[in-house]
């Protein structure tokens, strides 16, 4: 079976627009989500799930989110660690005030009380623009950092300053807590990253993520089409903090369980997410995937290369591994703006007229 | 008066000196903004860089050693001699001209025309690269630096001052803030007169105010653009040094150096005289905030004053202080 | 031709309706320099209506008060017989006005269906939740407009570039694009600016057709800048001339030809 569109007519619009087109890459998708879902749970271990794939889902659903903002209406973040930290705070206030909340709940009034803040810092967005915007969202960073480490009711005045997790199941399996077990967390991210990513994908596909997109092109021609500018923006805003916000529940709640918030949601978490979406590539849902695989694998795979074949000193990797990004970063600016996505979309459309050249 | 209205102002004071340093800074941001539009988020990893630079040259340290010594099994750390200060600070400083020629010759080249934010976003990929390779050259560890200016308090002024108030000890200045000080205007007053009155200088504001035009008389964008950045990575030196001074030369600083960001919202992007009166006002409010207000609402303020001082102003008045209105065409 | 108060008959026929938009005694400053100074004029229903006159002379200007850009100090605009409020250009694009730009002002990193699409979002309506889910009525929405964009390629003959990205289309089909966003949005008045400027005699041809199909087969009522005489000329039912923010000429093509101020503004005048 060759990789084509010949012969894969579309006779509807519905078809036309579809999110996969050519009929291999349909069932890659439906290949892909049937291995997720009933065969990862099978051969999952602690390590696999601790080092990899927990973190890659949840760092997926953060970078859809930074992605919706930057790369679909253009407005650069650098909060992206203060909004998880709302998002990780909000679960626990969440938790801890209503034990009885069923965890799918808490994790969603999570994410839609960090929309709410994404909301309010992203109100200066009218005003100023590009990089102005990134400095304003410094504040958030670095307000909202310090506002959970200093302000007691947020860790409901424990006395290490952290917050830890309760216990709490879903279908009777406990998924937060010492005693959840891989699969559980896993399934339960999973679900959420799948939804998640649906919705960005029909959001981004119909007429708001045609607003956002013009705002992100041209600001002018977006108003003289009937685009409202800062209503657009903040819609952004908000469906990207909400995303970011349930990233950091999970990432708290879910994945690591205790925090300490200035060393779980850093400034260099906003980096982090940022590096995602480049290397990923901007305005992409499949570029969100493929950034977050990248920079949650890349850190293992250096690690046990450096540290674990060559015997060298951890710090040394530590090293290396910024050069690495921090080249890779300017390399795909240079080479490719549009991140690995672009890379696999020229690959394909090669494919599709392979063995002819043009 | 009383102790606490001479301890507002020893707290102003001190203010005014960090401000001094986060102008410096935000000194390098400017030059290379005006120059080329890109907006360097490196600007203060390169401070940290150079400091790193300085401190290795001056103790020895044989570059890439740990490096060097994992791969080969080897034992290296220090050449065994120490360079004088003034040797060391000019070697740097060729360190950091050869450095903006690579950045040139690697990055900018290639990025020309491309929008901003792509090129802001080139620079933080640079500041990640640079805070990496800092480290594998002369090692992460936290390091003394002395360039042999004095430090600790002004006794002078101390015991001048004593006594002007009941329970008032007299105020405290640093030595090294006040040499700080005197070496950042005296930089200031080179660039300008640098600008104003060589060819080169006047190249540069010729670039600045139009680049194509600038190229158009025979002006050529990437000398300049070496010759900027290498102006920057002179002033990140000079500003490394007197942080590193102060308070060792270690990672942090670059964030400290992050502040000039809120700095250069306030005095606006293109004016060397907007960072330097952004950085006293930053330098002053933040001190002073914490001083009155931060130990009612738990202290630490510094962490996030400056930003959301920039995140209001820009919301009134999204030119900065000095910078031109932006007009929007239709 | 047959006046009367509320409508009019042109020379190929086709009855022009009454006033759309009334502008009257418009002025506009910026500081200290008037760009528009108590300018009135009517476009009316169903008719081509041209603003012509040397460069300076406040064209744009009278576009950018018209959709909203510009906010004139004195004088009132009337739309469809309602004075208005001073509005946000998203506004003024919501009641039914659309416009092109003399620098084309397209969605670079959008293909042209979506940029053709994009001229669909005041007529699109499912909320963000129906948004998310996608099947049922945003779906049905999404096909809906599809099908009227579709009739707009159709219409300016551009299916082969349906999904080419605007930013590697040539400047021709990149103005023809944005045409087409502006009528995917079926206005009730449509603004050209310069919709010819940096076309060759071929291209100008095209375009000039596919201005008088509009107004022809949607009964479109057009408002154009442009600096080609010959094209202003043929297409136009009535000009306006403007010189240096003053209005120096209104009537009809032949009548603003024999205009002896309008000759001088373009030939200019000996001062003695």
């Amino acid at each position: 079976m060759f990789y084509r569109e010949a012969g894969d007519f579309k006779t509807s619009y519905a078809a036309d627009s579809q999110t996969f087109p050519i009929r291999l890459d349909r069932y890659g998708y439906y290949t892909t989500l049937a291995i997720a879902f009933l065969f990862v749970p099978l051969v999952i271990s602690d390590y696999w799930a601790n080092a990899l794939l927990l973190p890659f889902l949840i760092w997926a659903i953060a970078s859809l989110g930074l992605n919706i903002l930057s790369g679909y209406c253009g407005q650069i973040s650098l909060g992206t660690g203060g909004f998880m930290a709302v998002g990780a705070y909000s679960s626990y206030k969440l938790m801890t005030a209503f034990p009885d909340l069923n965890l799918f709940i808490v994790i969603l009034l999570s994410g839609v009380i960090t929309a709410a803040v994404g909301v309010l810092f992203g109100l200066p967005s009218l005003r100023i623009k590009g990089f102005y915007l990134a400095v304003a969202t410094l504040a958030a960073q670095f307000f909202l950092v310090w506002l959970f480490n200093k302000v007691p009711w947020f860790y409901n005045y424990s006395a290490s300053g952290q917050i830890s997790v309760p216990t709490r199941s879903v279908f009777g399996y406990e998924v937060t807590g010492a005693e959840a077990n891989s699969e559980a967390k896993y399934l339960f991210i999973l679900v959420i990253v799948v939804l998640l990513a649906y919705i960005a994908r029909n959001l981004t596909r119909g007429r708001i993520g045609r607003s956002w997109m013009a705002i992100r092109d041209m600001d002018i021609a977006a108003e003289i089409i009937g685009v409202n500018p800062l209503l657009t923006k903040l819609t952004a805003f908000a469906i990207s903090s909400f995303y970011i916000g349930i990233a950091g529940a999970l990432f708290f709640s879910v994945y690591l369980g205790a925090v300490e918030v200035g060393e779980a949601f850093g400034i260099q978490k906003s980096f982090l997410v940022q590096f995602m979406i480049i290397i990923g590539g901007l305005g992409s849902i499949f570029g969100s995937f493929i950034g977050a695989a990248f920079m949650v694998m890349m850190p293992v795979l250096l690690k046990n290369i450096m540290v674990g074949q060559l015997g060298w000193a951890t710090d040394i990797a530590a090293h290396f591994e910024l050069v690495i990004i921090g080249g890779l970063i300017i390399l795909f600016l240079i080479l490719e703006p549009h991140g690995l996505a672009q890379l696999w979309r020229l690959t394909k459309e090669k494919l599709r007229l392979w063995p002819f050249p043009h | 008066m009383s102790a606490d209205f001479y301890y507002t102002i020893e707290v102003i004071i001190n203010g005014l000196m960090t401000g001094v340093l986060y102008s410096l800074v935000a000194l390098g941001f400017v030059l290379i903004f005006k120059a080329s539009g890109v907006f360097n988020y490196a600007q203060g990893v390169m401070a940290l860089f150079a400091a790193l630079t300085l401190v290795g040259l001056q103790n020895g340290q044989i570059p890439f050693a740990p490096l060097i010594n994992s791969i080969f099994g080897t034992n290296l750390s220090t050449f065994g001699w120490t360079l004088p200060t003034v040797v060391a600070i000019v070697l740097a400083l060729g360190v950091m001209v050869l450095f903006a020629y690579l950045v040139e010759r690697y990055i900018l080249r290639y990025l020309v025309g491309q929008d901003p934010v792509i090129l802001f976003m080139a620079t933080i990929g640079l500041a990640y690269f640079m805070e990496g390779f800092g480290d594998l050259m002369w090692g992460a560890d936290i390091k003394k630096l002395d360039v042999g200016l004095p430090q600790g308090g002004n006794v002078w002024l101390e015991s001048a001052t004593e006594g002007w108030a009941e329970g008032f000890y007299g105020f405290y200045i640093d030595n090294l803030d006040i040499w700080a000080t005197f070496i950042a205007v005296v930089l200031v007053i080179g660039l300008m007169v640098f600008s104003q009155y060589t060819k080169t200088g006047r190249a540069l504001r010729a670039v600045a105010d139009d680049n194509q035009a600038a190229m158009s008389v025979g002006i050529s964008l990437r000398a300049i653009w070496v010759i900027v950045w290498s102006l920057a990575g002179f002033v990140a030196l000079v500003a490394g040094t007197m942080w590193g001074a102060k308070s060792g030369v270690q990672f942090s600083l670059s964030l400290i150096a992050l502040k000039a960001l809120p700095v250069l919202m306030l005095g606006g992007f293109t004016s060397i005289p907007g960072a330097i009166v952004g950085g006293m006002i930053i330098g002053v409010g933040e001190k002073l905030f914490e001083y009155s207000i931060g130990p009612m609402i738990g202290g630490a303020t510094e962490n996030w004053f400056a930003y959301v001082l920039a995140l209001l102003f820009l919301v009134f008045r999204p030119q900065g202080l000095f910078g031109e209105k932006i007009i929007e065409r239709v | 031709m047959n006046a009367t108060a509320d409508t009019y008959v042109t020379e190929d026929g086709r009855t022009i309706g009454g006033p759309v938009m009334e502008m009257k005694n418009i002025t506009l400053r910026f500081g200290g320099v008037t760009a528009i100074s108590d300018i009135s004029f009517d476009i009316r229903e169903g008719e081509i209506r041209a603003i012509i006159g040397p460069n300076g002379a406040g064209k744009s200007s009278m576009l950018n008060v018209i959709n909203g850009f510009y906010h004139p100090q004195e004088g009132e605009i009337w739309f469809r017989g309602e004075k208005r409020k001073p509005m946000k250009p998203y506004q003024i694009a919501q009641q039914g006005i659309a416009r092109t730009f003399q620098n084309i002002a397209l969605f670079k990193g959008m293909s042209t269906l979506d940029n053709i699409m994009t001229g669909r979002f005041t007529h699109m309506k499912t909320n963000m939740f129906w948004q998310a889910i996608w099947k049922g009525p945003a779906e049905r929405e999404e096909i809906e407009n599809r099908e009227i964009v579709e009739h707009v390629i159709d219409f300016l003959e551009i299916q082969s570039i349906r999904k080419t990205p605007v930013g590697r289309l040539p400047y021709g089909l990149q103005k023809r694009v944005e045409l087409g966003r502006a009528l995917a949005a079926q206005p009730k008045l449509l603004l050209l600016d310069e919709p010819m400027a940096g076309m060759n005699v071929e291209e100008k041809e095209d375009m000039s057709r596919f201005i008088l199909d509009v107004n022809d087969e949607f009964g479109t009522t057009i408002a154009l800048i442009e600096h080609d005489m010959g094209v202003v000329m043929d297409i136009s039912d009535r000009v306006v001339v403007l010189d240096y923010g003053k209005k120096i000429g209104d009537g009809t093509p032949d009548e603003v030809r024999n205009n002896q101020d309008v000759i001088d503004a373009y030939l200019g005048v000996a001062h003695d």
